[in-house]
């Protein structure tokens, strides 16, 4: 994840939509404000929608990189205030 | 973190609303709602409580199924004819939902009794069908200082309202007092439309699950009615501080549970004449 330190990961791979927010969302429920979290997913569906509702949320996508097998990772900092 | 696959997939619709979320969902199966009647209103409610994880439902009816509440009580089905309500009730339930802890309490409230059921709950919906229970379950309500969902179908008619203690009028700062026998009809004698159960059940579930996620605006200090014909909902806004309740006010009169059985107080006023 080159340049990032993440305190988790979650690979959503095996899941599909909503199930792959939901995961990123319990993920996100477990760290603190500004910690990292990286999440692997398949490409498609799951990287048009998942930045977006995780910016829904009010957290920040810092990047979303690609792992040059069908996955990408998405670096996402954890931003609390929003609920 | 608690919550297994088959939970993240059941409540997914839920954990993905940004005012629920996880901690809404945790929120929703720890908490513990009491129904009154498991009929037209309490079927829908008890339902869509079950369906959306409330962890602990209690229900209370003394009925036993009849042939003629299945036009609205959908938690009942036609093989249950003659079962406690109760009993088909929680069936219903547990299959809808295995995380749901139903109790079961086949009794009808007296003011003997209320206290009691509702003590461990942390929300009631009014799910009654006569006068002397809603205001017992009120009255009851206001003394414990539990919230409640109030509300009442007959015909094409509903309403309903939301007490939370200290944060808006009880049922008595609006209707006083039970209105006099046979004054109004009741839904066994004037009838009343199958669907009003669920629009007017729903909506007192949404009540409860808004309560115990915390989120939104309740029907505190207003009542909500609806006319089918005239397809008009009507939110009416109601006195925030009532004084002189008698149940809640600032000098309360009632400081003890009524029963008000219409039919032997005429007897007894008939034997006194």
């Amino acid at each position: 994840m080159g340049e990032y330190v993440t305190d988790a990961v979650v690979d959503i791979t095996d899941v599909v939509c909503p199930i792959t927010f939901v995961k990123v969302k319990v993920a996100l429920e477990e760290l603190k404000s500004g910690q990292i979290l990286a999440v692997r997913m398949k490409d498609g569906e799951p990287v048009q929608n998942v930045p977006r509702s995780v910016k829904d949320e009010g957290h920040k996508v810092l990047k979303l990189l690609s792992n040059e097998d069908g996955t990408y990772t998405l670096i996402v900092k954890k931003e609390e205030g929003e609920h | 973190m608690g919550f297994s696959n088959e939970q993240l997939e059941r409540y997914s619709r839920h954990i993905i609303l940004k005012e629920i979320g996880v901690k809404g969902q945790k929120k929703l199966l720890d908490a513990r709602v009491l129904i009154i009647g498991a009929g037209g209103l309490g079927a829908p409610a008890a339902m869509y409580l079950a369906a959306a994880g409330v962890g602990t439902i209690g229900i209370v009816d003394g009925d036993v199924v009849e042939l003629s509440n299945l036009q609205r009580q959908i938690i009942h089905t036609t093989a249950d004819v003659g079962k406690a309500k109760v009993q088909s009730a929680k069936e219903t339930i547990e299959t809808m939902n295995p995380d749901i802890t139903v109790h079961t309490y086949q009794t009808y409230v007296h003011s003997q009794n209320i206290l009691e059921l509702i003590k461990d709950y942390d929300f009631i919906i009014d799910g009654t069908d006569n006068f002397p229970a809603k205001f017992l379950i009120n009255d009851a309500c206001v003394m414990a200082k539990k919230p409640f969902s109030h509300a009442g179908i007959l015909q094409f008619q509903g309403q309903l309202m939301t007490y939370v203690p200290g944060e808006g009028p009880c049922y008595r700062c609006i209707f006083r007092d039970p209105p006099p026998e046979n004054a109004v009809p009741s839904c066994k004698e004037a009838g009343v439309i199958g669907v009003m159960g669920g629009v007017i059940g729903s909506l007192q579930a949404m009540e409860a699950v808004k309560y115990i996620v915390g989120v939104g605006e309740l029907l505190t200090g207003c009542m909500l009615t609806y006319d089918a014909l005239k397809m008009k909902f009507r939110k009416v806004e109601l006195p925030e501080h009532v004084p002189d309740c008698p149940v809640c006010g600032e000098h309360p009169t009632i400081t003890q549970l009524i029963d008000y059985e219409q039919k032997s107080c005429r007897i007894l006023s008939e034997g006194k004449n």
